[in-house]
């Protein structure tokens, strides 16, 4: 996947003290991720393709072993979800 | 969560909406502000605001609605707008879409909005016209959404769904595509304030309801096979339904609203309720959401009588909505009548009954403005 993702406008992505986690805030609505969700979408800068996302994630945990399925599947759900949209 | 614990662990308010005031340029009559709004208090002041909006951004609320009445009367607007967004708040207009320009609609960008969300009355210039009881407002409002468009914001459009208008369900979702929308909002009546003293001009039929049902559902599909982000929600009526909604998630667990004038609710209609609410100029919001006998009046479900006290389901739907429990029955204690298990649900059933044979036309609705309001709570 040589795609860039970004989040798609209105969305925004930002870290809760009080919900001790990552949320991603859209109009009148706020998801909490969880801690993965929150790992992988903290990378989304709509700069960086998905094989670089990958492996930023690597480098941050060198002991889960390979990510690479997980965060593919991770972003085409949120792309399908409208979250993230595609460069 | 813990059903059978008496006192429950109260969270965070995660939403915060902000009623910045009554006063309104439309007169819909199914508007959710109390009947006696004419008697209302003063309405906070600029610094009041944004002390409550600090204080709630401090215990964890991360969306906030400015909505009214119609917000953009309020000449602070773009300051509020300013503070909410550096404070880290999403940031929701909810608006009528009248008094708004181009100007102000990129000001409030630069100040950091984060959405709009223009409200319509229907898919035409004359019924819309007339539910909101302005000759101009269709045009203006068609402007806006352009104007919201064409400035980056998501777009959300909002019609509440009435038996006048519940017709035009194809012909609005068209609308709504070519103007470019991301979220329709297709949100039927509830019937608290005004709604609820229209509610036999304004409730569907099972049989409308049903037809704009399978409308939806189809729009919904072919949306979906052509690739589209445009999200369709349509908020159905609870008196169809035979369970009680779970109504604010639960009182006092996410929702917090403060009124014009100060009043904190645990939600917009609540100020109907026979509850002392506190008010945000004599205690914190903290004391407020925490401590207040108003927020800890249904908070877990020891206050709860039959058939809720032994039903399993009170911890999914918490017995209903309060308000509609206490329009209906009298007594906000009550099981919601929407419940088939409550001894009132014959009220829900008349209703029903009243919808399929209802004549009343859109000019014998009472429509909200500060004359009627006056008229119907003659101190």
């Amino acid at each position: 996947m040589k795609q860039i993702p970004r989040f798609r406008r209105g969305f925004r992505f930002q870290w809760e003290p009080a919900q001790n986690g990552y949320v991603l805030l859209y109009p009148e609505g706020m998801v909490k991720l969880n801690e993965s969700a929150g790992a992988i979408l903290n990378e989304v800068d709509g700069e960086r393709d998905v094989e670089a996302i990958i492996a930023a994630l690597q480098r941050r945990f060198p002991e889960a072993g390979d990510l690479g399925p997980d965060v593919r599947e991770f972003l085409r759900d949120a792309g399908q979800q409208h979250w993230i949209e595609w460069l | 969560m813990n059903g059978a614990s008496a006192t429950p662990q109260v969270g965070p308010p995660l939403w915060l909406l902000a009623e910045l005031t009554y006063r309104c340029p439309l007169q819909c009559p199914y508007c959710s502000n109390p009947l006696d709004f004419a008697h209302s208090g003063q309405e906070l002041t600029t610094e009041q605001w944004v002390s409550v909006l600090r204080q709630g951004r401090e215990m964890g609320a991360a969306q906030l609605g400015f909505s009214g009445g119609e917000p953009l009367v309020r000449q602070d607007l773009p300051e509020l707008i300013a503070e909410a967004r550096a404070l880290g708040y999403y940031t929701n207009l909810i608006t009528s879409g009248l008094g708004l320009t181009e100007a102000k609609v990129d000001a409030f960008a630069e100040a950091g909005l984060d959405h709009i969300q223009v409200s319509f009355q229907a898919s035409d210039p004359e019924l819309n016209n007339a539910v909101a009881g302005s000759r101009k407002a269709f045009e203006q409002k068609l402007a806006m959404a352009r104007a919201v468009k064409d400035a980056g914001y998501p777009m959300v459009l909002n019609f509440v769904i009435h038996r006048h208008n519940i017709h035009q369900m194809n012909d609005i979702i068209t609308l709504c595509e070519r103007l470019g929308a991301d979220y329709v909002e297709l949100a039927t009546c509830q019937y608290y304030g005004w709604a609820f003293i229209n509610r036999e001009g304004l409730m569907p039929s099972r049989a409308q309801l049903e037809l704009a049902e399978r409308q939806v559902n189809d729009q919904r599909q072919r949306l979906a096979d052509a690739g589209s982000a445009m999200k369709l929600i349509f908020v159905t009526p609870d008196y169809y339904e035979e369970r009680p909604k779970a109504c604010m998630n639960g009182w006092g667990s996410l929702f917090l609203t403060v009124a014009p004038d100060g009043t904190a609710l645990p939600c917009h209609s609540a100020r109907l309720l026979p509850i002392d609410f506190p008010d945000v100029r004599s205690m914190s919001l903290r004391e407020i959401w925490y401590d207040s006998p108003g927020f800890n009046h249904y908070r877990g479900d020891s206050w709860m009588p039959e058939p809720c006290r032994s039903c399993e389901e009170k911890t999914r739907d918490f017995g209903g909505c309060r308000c509609q429990a206490y329009l209906l029955t009298g007594n906000a204690d009550n099981a919601d009548p929407v419940c088939d298990k409550s001894p009132h649900h014959e009220r829900i059933l008349a209703a029903r009954r009243a919808a399929d044979h209802a004549t009343a036309g859109l000019g014998e609705l009472v429509y909200r403005n500060a004359g009627n309001s006056r008229l119907l709570f003659r101190g």
